[in-house]
């Protein structure tokens, strides 16, 4: 898994690559946790380069959303595909996450 | 048949995925099932890790095999306490965020992943055997609590 963050918009785009499995999510929380620590309140993760993902990876994503909700944040999810949006729709993600195609879509709505 | 035998910790559970993708690859399966059938282990093996020896080191045997074209069967077998993954119910996915409980999707993902699922306790052992087709089913797996792998 590789993670590369940069900002626009006021927007901190979080692109995450590769696959994230429970060995290394709770790394993908802590790069989180530190743009959230820094002052960032409004997100969009980039999946279009994750190939794979599992609960453990469900849960961070879970838990920065609780934790930006407290901060009235936002986080959207774009460029789901293959196995993550198969993932992210029957564990009932899709429906409560903000989803876009494209972070170019997502930050036109933002 | 090819089976792997390691000490259930963490640190191998890559090499466990791994030896997984590697065999359903082997067998022609598409990648996106092959990463159906990796999160499904994945699942397995974790709360293996962290829940079966609380108190003890003990070892986990993850054992491929093909079973007619396109069927792969996979046991998973440890020593440590008795947990039936089939006696868990699933979570509730309507709540919002902030309502969401982060845990419990595990098992439901297997449930959801794999084609059939088997769980018995047999000489001190969990076992646990998934059936895996080519497609996965678009409901809950086929769930037998008594199975002969024989």
């Amino acid at each position: 898994m590789e993670v590369a963050c940069r900002k626009e918009k006021n927007t901190a785009i979080i692109s995450v690559t590769g696959r994230m499995d429970a060995l290394c999510s709770m790394d993908f929380e802590k790069i989180l946790d530190e743009q959230i620590a820094a002052g960032e309140t409004r997100f969009i993760i980039d999946f279009s380069g994750l190939e794979y993902i599992s609960s453990a990876g469900l849960q961070c994503i879970l838990t920065t959303a609780k934790k930006l909700e407290h901060r009235q944040g936002d986080l959207i999810l774009a460029a789901l595909k293959g196995t993550v949006k198969e993932v992210f729709e029957i564990s009932g993600f899709s429906s409560i996450f903000t989803i876009a195609d494209s972070v170019d879509s997502a930050l036109a709505g933002a | 048949m090819s089976t792997l035998k390691l000490p259930a910790k963490m640190d191998n559970l890559r090499r466990f995925t791994q030896f997984v993708s590697r065999f359903a690859r082997d067998q022609r399966f598409p990648e996106s099932r092959t990463n159906e059938i990796e999160l499904a282990v994945e699942e397995a093996l974790v709360n293996i890790c962290r829940y079966a020896y609380p108190n003890e080191t003990g070892d986990i045997a993850l054992t491929c095999r093909q079973s007619g074209p396109k069927r792969i069967i996979i046991e998973i077998e440890d020593s440590g306490t008795p947990f039936d993954i089939l006696s868990v119910a699933d979570p509730d996915l309507r709540p919002d965020i902030a309502r969401r409980k982060a845990g419990g999707l595990g098992i439901f993902l297997i449930r959801k992943m794999v084609n059939e699922i088997h769980y018995r306790r047999d000489a001190g052992k969990n076992i646990l055997t998934f059936i895996i087709e080519l497609e996965r089913h678009h409901a809950d797996a086929l769930v037998k609590p008594a199975f002969s792998t024989q």
